[in-house]
């Protein structure tokens, strides 16, 4: 509430300079709040534990880092499994949701209402429903549970989140740049190849980024849709978690959490020079 | 495009929903639908299922699970306010006094969501555990009783709940607050608005659809969350989440866990049409 007003301003200048400090300090705390579990999920990849349980801490080693992909080989499939879930359910699900954005926000047609309840209700959902009821049905018509469940399952929950993503970036974009293509004599395929495809990229990209890190981290969906042959990476851990988390899951969290920060590092950085870098072409 | 196609213009927008629709029609409606029709079967899983209509699954399922349905209820709202009273403060600093750190605090705030939420919820258990480094430190300097314990209470579970929806709070937040003008704000404390009736009656209202949005995002998947329960609880945490999932993947109990998993969602539909209305109400009073 402390937001710079500096004129009307009435109390003495210590008691405000301490108000305005109110805010940031509280902040720093849930900051910390929020990275105390990464910190001790890295801390303890590093702890040299006697015996099973990774609670206390007893020494510093690399150890896990060194065999982290060799120890446990389920928990390497487990990981290629839910990368492999996740590359799929991505392509699927952002090549299907970004048909739906096209057609929402460029032509019109009878039953938008209900399609728009039908993208906006599994977002609304809770995924144990989401998990339970497709298990329900596919226990009904006996399908065998794995990998093409799986996949299923995540390409379903991933096409809502693509829709409302693609379509805000749609939303904002100028239909007149197609129009002066097509009067240049593009036809309508080269002029959505030429300029609304890559007019529309970012906004792909973002949900297809969007799809990836729902999928590869979900863990309902997959419990009720994997059966008891199939592990992801989620899975792999909570079944561990029962007997004793070992420290190498600590490492692969690690791995996984700094290949994730560089990600968004670099695609901010590239963004930001995107921008700076297109009001020069335009002028060229 | 093919000649046909030039003549029946109309077709095209539903050539482009038609595999996605289809999609979710088969495995979000049709599942549904399934689940209803599971809830009302009788029978088990060595004699087999057959539809006989049985509605009083339902009375019967709520009356069997009042206590976990209720407490679902009562941990959701009780994370969705504490969400709220932590990401408000943090998305209101962010917005307006954030600055050249702006980035960065919103990086941070996403932060978690780099690592996977069982992870997450894995190293709440380490940090509360009974020996763990912090209650263990604690205790072995005496500041707290030997017999003291986190792990297996409301507190843990509210806890962790609240921290892994934490950010689908403080975002929406940030993003209806950034946009308001903070010279609206000036203008009100120029009319000797107190900061906080300027905050009452500018700054509030108009971020409310944030807090629309926010509260929903953290209400919804807090009601239906089974993880937290599991493995920061003990029995007595145990929400609605745990019990569906029980009776679907241990149990095999079909039309019991089918059932509570529409009263779950139909109960959740309806907080979400009440709450829509409340907010309409609010807007109009202020």
């Amino acid at each position: 509430m402390a937001n710079a007003v500096p004129l009307p301003d009435r109390s003495p200048p210590l008691a405000g300079r301490m108000r305005s400090a109110v805010l940031p300090a509280f902040t720093g705390l849930v900051v910390a709040y929020l990275t105390l579990p990464i910190l001790v999920m890295i801390l303890f990849g590093f702890n040299d534990i006697q015996g099973r349980f990774n609670f206390a801490w007893q020494g510093f080693t690399l150890e896990h880092w060194g065999n982290v992909f060799t120890r446990f080989p389920a928990l390497n499939q487990a990981l290629i499994n839910s990368l492999t879930v996740a590359v799929v359910s991505t392509i699927v699900a952002t090549t299907l949701g970004t048909m739906i954005g096209l057609a929402l926000t460029r032509y019109e047609f009878r039953g938008r209402g209900a399609l728009n309840l039908l993208i906006f209700l599994p977002i609304a959902t809770p995924e144990i429903v989401l998990g339970a009821s497709l298990l329900a049905l596919f226990v009904s018509v006996a399908a065998p549970l794995g990998m093409p469940t799986i996949i299923i399952a995540h390409t379903m929950f991933n096409i809502s989140f693509v829709v409302v993503t693609v379509r805000a970036r749609i939303a904002g974009f100028d239909r007149h740049l197609e129009e002066a293509a097509m009067d240049l004599g593009a036809d309508e395929w080269t002029t959505f190849r030429k300029v609304t495809f890559p007019l529309i990229f970012p906004g792909i990209l973002a949900a297809a980024l969007l799809a990836f890190a729902l999928s590869i981290d979900d863990f309902v969906i997959t419990q009720f849709t994997a059966g008891a042959q199939t592990l992801t990476f989620p899975l792999w851990v909570y079944g561990a978690s029962r007997i004793g988390v070992p420290p190498q899951v600590n490492v692969m969290g690690t791995i996984i959490f700094l290949v994730a920060l560089v990600g968004i590092v670099l695609w901010v950085y590239l963004q930001r020079r995107d921008m700076t870098a297109r009001p020069t072409t335009l002028e060229e | 495009m093919p000649a046909w196609l030039r003549h029946h213009k109309g077709v095209v927008p539903y050539l482009f929903l038609l595999p996605g629709g289809l999609w979710l029609i088969a495995f979000f409606v049709v599942p549904l639908l399934t689940t209803a029709s599971v809830a009302l079967q009788e029978g088990s899983l060595a004699s087999g299922y057959r539809l006989t209509f049985n509605f009083g699954i339902f009375p019967e399922a709520v009356a069997r699970w009042d206590t976990q349905l209720l407490r679902s209820l009562q941990y959701g709202l009780i994370v969705t306010v504490l969400a709220m009273l932590i990401g408000y403060p943090m998305a209101y600093t962010i917005a307006f006094r954030g600055g050249k750190y702006k980035n960065i605090l919103l990086l941070l705030v996403i932060l978690p969501f780099f690592t996977s939420f069982i992870i997450r919820t894995i190293s709440w258990k380490f940090i509360l555990a009974d020996q763990g480094f912090v209650l263990g430190t604690l205790k072995d300097l005496g500041i707290v009783d030997t017999g003291f314990r986190l792990l297996a209470t409301p507190i843990a579970v509210i806890s962790g709940i609240t921290y892994n929806f934490l950010p689908f709070v403080v975002l929406p937040l940030y993003v209806a607050l950034e946009r308001i003008d903070p010279r609206l704000i000036e203008a009100a404390t120029d009319l000797y608005a107190s900061r906080f009736q300027a905050f009452l009656r500018v700054t509030l209202p108009l971020s409310i659809s944030g807090v629309f949005a926010a509260s929903l995002l953290s209400f919804i998947p807090a009601v239906g969350d089974y993880l937290n329960a599991e493995l920061l609880g003990s029995r007595n945490e145990t929400m609605i989440g745990n019990v569906i999932q029980q009776l679907f993947l241990v149990n095999r109990d079909y039309p019991e866990a089918a059932a509570l998993s529409l009263i779950l969602m139909v109960g959740i539909l309806v907080s979400i049409f009440f709450y829509i209305r409340l907010l309409r109400g609010q807007e109009l009073t202020v």
